[in-house]
C-alpha cells in the first residue's frame, strides 16, 4: 500500500491564529479516511490547506509521491478535487449545469466534452434532462450531485469531501452518501472526508482522525470506534453525544 | 381561444420550462423571465418606448426633418413662433428648430453610446481586478479611482476639454474619463461579495487562472448592476454633454447639439422661449426615459432578486 | 389558567385545529401548512419534518410571526382559552414574550448586536413586568446562572458577538425565560451548535421545562434527537401531519415516511451499504 496523501507537521496560520498545530496524516491509496471534530477543530482547514486555499505556514504535503510547493499547478487539480459543504453556494448562480461542467474541461483543454458531460451527469444519476438548468432550478440534493459531477469530470484520484451532506435533509443525505460510495467503488477513488457526525464517518470511512483545536486527538479505525475502543475522553464524549439526548434526572 | 392562442401558450411554456433541452432554450427562458419582470413595471415600458423612439428618430432623421438642420432662411424666417410650417418655430439664424432637434438626437445618442462603451468597460475592468487581486493592486487602483471621484464631474470634464480643446469628440472623451470611477466602485464591491464564495473557490480548484476567473466568472455577475447604473447615469451624461455644449466647450456650431441649442437660445428666453425651450424639453424627455428604463432594468436584472 | 371555566382546557395549553398558512407567489397561492391539528399540554412536543414540510411555519403561525403577506387560518388556534386569531394585535404582542416565547436556530440573528446581553435580558423583563432596575439586574443574573453560565456577571456585560454559539444560545434561552412563559416554541434551537454543546443546551431546556411546568414545542429536522428528548412527536410532510405518536413508540411508527426517515440515517454499529433511501409516494402529500 502506498500513500495517496501524506501530511507531516502541517501548520496553518491565519493572521496570528494557529488553525492547525502540526498535524500528521497518512491516507493510503484507495482508502476512505475521515476527519471528525467540532467547529474550530481545524478539520476543514486541513482540506483547504491541501487544495491551496489556506495559508500553509510549515510542514509538508505529499500527493501521490509528489511534495507540493507553495502553489498548485494544473496537474495537481487533475489529481485532487473537492466537494463543498453548501450546495447552495458552490454552484455559480448565472451558469447552467452544462456550463459548470464544461469549465473544467475547457481549463484543461480536454476534448470530447459533450460525451464527458453526458457521462458525468449519468454517473451522478441526473441524466440529460438537467443539463441546461440553472442552479436555482435544482433542489439541494440535485445541486450536490452536480457538484460531485463537476469534481469527477477531471477524473481525479483523490476526492476531498467537506461535510458534503450536512446541509441536506436526512433522506437526501442517504442518497448522496450512497452515490459517493458507488463512485468511489467504481473509480477506485481515495476519499478524505470531513464531518462532525460520527455516524456518517463510520458509515463512509475505514479509518478516521478525531481533531480538536487544530490538533489530532487520536487516530482510529472505524471498527475501533464502533466497538467503543477509544482511548481519549474527548472521543468518548463525542460518541456519547452522537447517541442522542439522555435524560439525567 | 384560437389556434394562435394555443400556440403562444405552448411557446410560453417552452420558455418557462424547468427542463430546457438546449443551451439556447435555457438562455431564452432566462431572458423571458427577465422581460416579464421588466414589463410588469409600466413606467419602465414607457422609458423603453422613449429610448426606442429616440433611436428611431435618430435613424430616420433625414426623412423626418423637413428642413436642413444647419442652413436657415436668414431673410424670412428668423425667430418665428411655432406654426404649421415650423412646428417648434425657428431660431435666430432662421433654422427650423424641429429639424435641428431631430438631427440633434443623433448627437445625443452618439455621446451616450460612446461614453457607455468607453466608461463602463474601464470601470468594470478596474473594479473587478482590484476586488479580486486585493492587496497592493487594489490599493493603487482604488486610490486612482478616489482621485477621480474627488473632483466634481463637470469641473473635471471642463478641465479635460480645456486641455484637449473644444469639440464633441473631446467632450465625449472628457465625460467618459470622469464617469468610470463610480462603475469601478460598484464592480469592486460586487467582486468582494463573490470572491470568497464557494463557487469561485470551486473554479480556482479546477486550476483556472485569475484572468479566466475574473473574465468568465466574476464579470458576468457584475454586469447587471453595472448596466442598471449606466442606464441611470445616462440622464446625467446627457446633461453633462449639454452643459459642456452650453458653455461652448462641447459641440461647435453649427452642429445641432441640444445643449448648444439651449445656450444659443438663452439670449431670447423671455421673448422667444421656444428657441431654448424645445431642446430643453427634448433633453428632459430623453433623460426621463433613461431613468425609467434604468429603474425597470433594476427590477428585471437585480442579481439579488434574480435567483428566486 | 385555573380561572378558565372552559371545559376543553383540561390540560390543553394550546389547541390547534386545521391550521393553514398560505403564501401568495408569482405563480399563485402556495400552502405551506395545510390543515395541521394537534393539542399540547404541559409537555414536550416535537414537530419533525424535512425542509419544506411546514414545521417552521407552523411554529411561526402559533407565535404570530408569519410574514404579513401570508394568510393564516384555522378552525381553532387557542392558547389557554384565548383565541389567537381573533385576538387584537396588542393582546397578541402582550402574550408574545410574556406567556409564549420562541427560540430560533441562530442566536446571532435573534440577539441585538449592539446591546449587551445583560441589558437585553433586563429590557425584556421590564417590558413585561414593573420591576426596579436593580431587581431586574438581579433576576437577569439569576436567569443566566439558571442556564448554566458559570460567570454570569461577566457575560452580563458582553455583546452577543463576544460569546460562543453555545453561550449565545443559552443567553437567548435566558432572555426568553425571564418573563416566565408558559409555552416555549423552539425552532431548531441546537442545530447550529456542536454536538457536545447541543446536549448541554438540551439539558438546560429539559430541566427548565420540568421545573416550571412549561409546554414546549420543539421543531427539528432530527427525528432521532427529537424522539430522545420529547414526550410526543408530530411528523410533518408537505404541510400536513402524517403521523402523531409517543416518542417511546417511534420504533413502531406506522407511516412509511416516518419509518423511511428513521431508516435512512447512518447509525454507529449498523452496517448498511447502501443506505435505504426514502421512496416518496405522491399520496403522502395528498
Amino acid at each position: 500500500m502506498t500513500a495517496a496523501l501524506s501530511i507531516e507537521r502541517l501548520e496553518v496560520v491565519f493572521d496570528r491564529f494557529r488553525a492547525l498545530k502540526g498535524v500528521d496524516l497518512e491516507v493510503r491509496e484507495g482508502e476512505s479516511y475521515g476527519l471528525v471534530g467540532e467547529s474550530g477543530s481545524g478539520k476543514s482547514t486541513l482540506l483547504k490547506a491541501i487544495t491551496g486555499l489556506a495559508p500553509v505556514a510549515g510542514g509538508a504535503i505529499t500527493v501521490n509521491g509528489k511534495t507540493l510547493g507553495k502553489t498548485r499547478d494544473k496537474a495537481f487539480y487533475r489529481d485532487v478535487q473537492m466537494v463543498f459543504q453548501d450546495p447552495y453556494g458552490s454552484l455559480h448562480p448565472r451558469q447552467t449545469v452544462d456550463r459548470l461542467l464544461q469549465e473544467p474541461l475547457a481549463i484543461h483543454g480536454i476534448a470530447h466534452g459533450e460525451k464527458r458531460i453526458e457521462r458525468a451527469l449519468d454517473e451522478v444519476g441526473l441524466g440529460n434532462g438537467f443539463r441546461f438548468r440553472y442552479a436555482h432550478q435544482l433542489s439541494g440534493g440535485q445541486r450536490q450531485r452536480v457538484a460531485i459531477a463537476r469534481a469527477l469530470i477531471l477524473e481525479p484520484s483523490i476526492l476531498l469531501l467537506d461535510e458534503p451532506t450536512s446541509a441536506l435533509d436526512a433522506s437526501v443525505q442517504a442518497e448522496v452518501l450512497n452515490l459517493l460510495e458507488e463512485v468511489r467503488r467504481r473509480r477506485k477513488l481515495t476519499f478524505l472526508m470531513v464531518s462532525h457526525d460520527l455516524a456518517i464517518i463510520t458509515h463512509m470511512c475505514e479509518r478516521l482522525m478525531v481533531m480538536q483545536n487544530g490538533e489530532a486527538v487520536e487516530t482510529l479505525t472505524a471498527s475501533q470506534l464502533i466497538g467503543h475502543r477509544v482511548s481519549e475522553d474527548y472521543t468518548r464524549n463525542l460518541l456519547r453525544a452522537s447517541e442522542g439526548f439522555v435524560r439525567t434526572a | 381561444m384560437t389556434a394562435s392562442d394555443a400556440g403562444s401558450l405552448s411557446r410560453r411554456e417552452w420558455l418557462l420550462s424547468e427542463r430546457p433541452a438546449s443551451r439556447m432554450q435555457a438562455r431564452l427562458g432566462r431572458a423571458y423571465v427577465a422581460w416579464r419582470r421588466f414589463t410588469a413595471n409600466r413606467l419602465a415600458v414607457v422609458g423603453l418606448l422613449i429610448i426606442l423612439g429616440l433611436v428611431v428618430v435618430a435613424a430616420l432623421a433625414g426623412m423626418l426633418a423637413p428642413y436642413s438642420p444647419t442652413v436657415g432662411d436668414l431673410k424670412n424666417a428668423r425667430l418665428l413662433a411655432p406654426s404649421a410650417a415650423h412646428w417648434f418655430g425657428t431660431d435666430d439664424l432662421g433654422r427650423d428648430i424641429y429639424s435641428r432637434i431631430v438631427y440633434g438626437s443623433r448627437w445625443t445618442l452618439y455621446v451616450v453610446i460612446l461614453v457607455a462603451i468607453i466608461a463602463a468597460p474601464i470601470g468594470l475592468l478596474v473594479g473587478t481586478v482590484a476586488g479580486y487581486a486585493g492587496g497592493w493592486t487594489d490599493a493603487i487602483l482604488m486610490r486612482i479611482t478616489d482621485i477621480f471621484l474627488a473632483f466634481p464631474k463637470l469641473v473635471l470634464a471642463l478641465a479635460f476639454v480645456a486641455a484637449l480643446g473644444p469639440g464633441i469628440e473631446n467632450a465625449v472623451l472628457a465625460i467618459a474619463i470622469t464617469s468610470w470611477p463610480p462603475y469601478a466602485r460598484i464592480a469592486r464591491a460586487e467582486t468582494l461579495t463573490v470572491r470568497n464564495s464557494d463557487y469561485i473557490k470551486a473554479v480556482q480548484l479546477m486550476g483556472a487562472s485569475p484572468f479566466r476567473i475574473v473574465l468568465r466568472h466574476i464579470m458576468p455577475l457584475c454586469i447587471s448592476s453595472l448596466i442598471i447604473r449606466v442606464t441611470l447615469d445616462m440622464a446625467g451624461i446627457i446633461l453633462t454633454a449639454a452643459g459642456l455644449g452650453f458653455l461652448g466647450l462641447g459641440a461647435q456650431p453649427p452642429l445641432p447639439e441640444w445643449g448648444a441649442m439651449i445656450a444659443s437660445g438663452r439670449r431670447f428666453i423671455l421673448d422667444q422661449w421656444w428657441v431654448a425651450g424645445a431642446p430643453g424639453a427634448a433633453i428632459l424627455i430623453v433623460s426621463l426615459g433613461f431613468n425609467l428604463l434604468g429603474d425597470g432594468l433594476r427590477d428585471a436584472l437585480d442579481p439579488r432578486s434574480g435567483d428566486q | 389558567m385555573s380561572g378558565n371555566p372552559d371545559k376543553q382546557t383540561k390540560g390543553a395549553l394550546l389547541e390547534v385545529d386545521d391550521l393553514r398558512v398560505t403564501f401568495p407567489t408569482r405563480t399563485g397561492l402556495v400552502q405551506a401548512v395545510r390543515g395541521v391539528s394537534f393539542s399540547l399540554g404541559r409537555e414536550r412536543l416535537g414537530i419533525v419534518g424535512e425542509s419544506g414540510s411546514g414545521k417552521s411555519q407552523t411554529g411561526r403561525a402559533i407565535m404570530g410571526l408569519t410574514s404579513p403577506q401570508a394568510q393564516v387560518s384555522a378552525k381553532k388556534l387557542s392558547f389557554d382559552g384565548i383565541d389567537l386569531l381573533s385576538a387584537p394585535p396588542r393582546e397578541r404582542r402582550a402574550l408574545r414574550g410574556n406567556r409564549i416565547a420562541m427560540i430560533l436556530q441562530d442566536p446571532k440573528y435573534s440577539l441585538d448586536p449592539v446591546m449587551t446581553i445583560g441589558r437585553q435580558i433586563v429590557e425584556t423583563l421590564r417590558t413585561h413586568e414593573k420591576v426596579s432596575k436593580a431587581e431586574a439586574r438581579e433576576r437577569a443574573l439569576e436567569m443566566l446562572r439558571a442556564v448554566q453560565i458559570r460567570d454570569p456577571a461577566r457575560v452580563f456585560d458582553l455583546h452577543p458577538h463576544e460569546v460562543s454559539g453555545g453561550m449565545g444560545q443559552r443567553a437567548m434561552i435566558a432572555m426568553m425565560l425571564i418573563a416566565g412563559p408558559e409555552l416555549m416554541i423552539a425552532d431548531e434551537p441546537t442545530s447550529a451548535l456542536d454536538v457536545t454543546v447541543q446536549l448541554d443546551v438540551l439539558n438546560i431546556l429539559d430541566k427548565l421545562v420540568a421545573e416550571r411546568g412549561m409546554g414546549l414545542i420543539f421543531i427539528s429536522h432530527d427525528l432521532r434527537l427529537v424522539s430522545s428528548f420529547c414526550d410526543r412527536v408530530v411528523v410533518m410532510y408537505a404541510g400536513k401531519v402524517v403521523e402523531q405518536l409517543k416518542a417511546s413508540e417511534l420504533r413502531d411508527a406506522r407511516h412509511p415516511y416516518t419509518r423511511g426517515l428513521l431508516n435512512c440515517m447512518p447509525r454507529i454499529g449498523f452496517e448498511r451499504h447502501p443506505l435505504p433511501v426514502l421512496d416518496r409516494k405522491p399520496e403522502w402529500a395528498a
